[in-house]
């Protein structure tokens, strides 16, 4: 019949699953491009080098932890400080992880560490849904979609933190970079108050931060966040008790 | 800030290899054994736990005003969080937060 059929009839199913995978990741371009710009500016207004601030979209690929990274960085706090409210934002991909083991458990040990350098809040989000939603998925199709949904967004990550960096001493201070920081943070925790658990939360990391802002930086955030995620797990645990 | 280049390597280099290694857990050296239910739930806390504490004193006495209170940036503020908690949209969020601010900064600047 026609050559297009049989083209497509030619394609194995892993890369119609990776480009399936390229498509869906698409949209997110949208989100990357304008976060890493802004990481770029940041990062070298803060003082750090052009390398540098590569490095940390290279190397964590974590939108979060490298604004947190830096605002701490901002503060002087110590090293130590600065790398445990860094991954503490991350931890949250301890379950991302968790969650991608019935369906990607089987792949070869270096397709997972590459899924796993690859995973963040995107790629987690988009692939889990698919597999969800098509469940005879073969782990080789599973592996060649995950990776479709970073391939859009990853280079995107990376040049665009290049962009902001070259152009981030250009940046007149009339344009309030300072306070940048702050709504890119408050716009990605909105969001996520999406129960009174998680309010309570953010209501407790807010108190307690504020109530102890005179200890040595980051000190006093890390008891807010203990408090804060301690205070979350209650509360869920006291709802879902109510509502049964 | 008052880092030498070596500390700043460094730092970029743990939060890389950490967060790897987060990302690797279960998927690379866990596998399929459950972690208890209450260390999985304290872990979906962390990102509402962390944020608005480093983002609060931020906005209450931001550092561009040497921590004098600015009702912009706390408007600008209230604007992000609004309109983030209302869309659900992270970049609706940012919108509003910016728009808001330089909104505000440029009238302030004419008046």
């Amino acid at each position: 019949m026609t050559t297009s059929t049989l083209k497509t009839s030619d394609e194995t199913p892993a890369k119609s699953a990776y480009w399936a995978g390229c498509r869906d990741g698409l949209p997110f371009i949208l989100m990357a491009a304008p976060f890493a710009t802004v990481f770029g500016v940041i990062a070298t207004d803060a003082g750090l080098t052009l390398a540098q601030a590569m490095g940390f979209s290279v190397l964590v690929i974590a939108g979060a932890a490298q604004f947190a990274a830096i605002q701490m960085m901002l503060e002087n706090a110590s090293i130590a400080l600065v790398l445990l409210a860094a991954l503490a934002v991350n931890l949250r991909m301890v379950m991302y992880s968790a969650a991608l083991v019935p369906y990607l458990g089987a792949a070869s040990l270096w397709q997972r560490a590459f899924v796993a350098y690859l995973n963040f809040d995107q790629t987690y989000i988009v692939s889990v849904a698919r597999y969800e939603k098509r469940p005879d998925m073969t782990v080789a199709d599973r592996v060649a979609y995950f990776f479709g949904v970073a391939t859009p967004i990853v280079p995107f990550w990376v040049s665009m933190t290049l962009v902001g960096a070259l152009a981030g001493s250009a940046v007149p201070e009339a344009w309030a970079l300072d306070f940048i920081m702050p709504i890119m943070f408050l716009a990605m925790v909105a969001p996520m108050l999406k129960s009174i658990a998680h309010v309570a939360a953010a209501a407790v990391s807010i108190v307690v931060a504020l109530s102890l802002v005179d200890l040595p930086s980051g000190t006093g955030l890390l008891i807010a966040a203990g408090a804060a995620m301690l205070t979350g797990a209650c509360v869920e645990i006291w709802m879902e008790r109510r509502a049964r | 800030m008052n880092y030498s280049a070596a500390e700043i390597w460094l730092i970029i280099a743990i939060i890389g290899v950490g967060t790897f290694l987060i990302r690797f857990s279960f998927l690379g050296l866990i596998g399929d054994r459950p972690l208890p239910s209450f260390v999985l739930r304290l872990l979906r806390f962390t990102p509402v736990a962390v944020l608005p504490g480093m983002v609060a004193p931020l906005v209450l006495w931001p550092t561009a005003t040497e921590g004098v209170t600015d009702p912009l940036r706390l408007l600008a503020a209230l604007a992000t969080v609004a309109v983030g908690v209302w869309t659900r949209n992270v970049l609706w969020a940012i919108v509003a937060g910016a728009v808001t601010l330089y909104a505000g900064l440029g009238l302030t600047a004419l008046l």
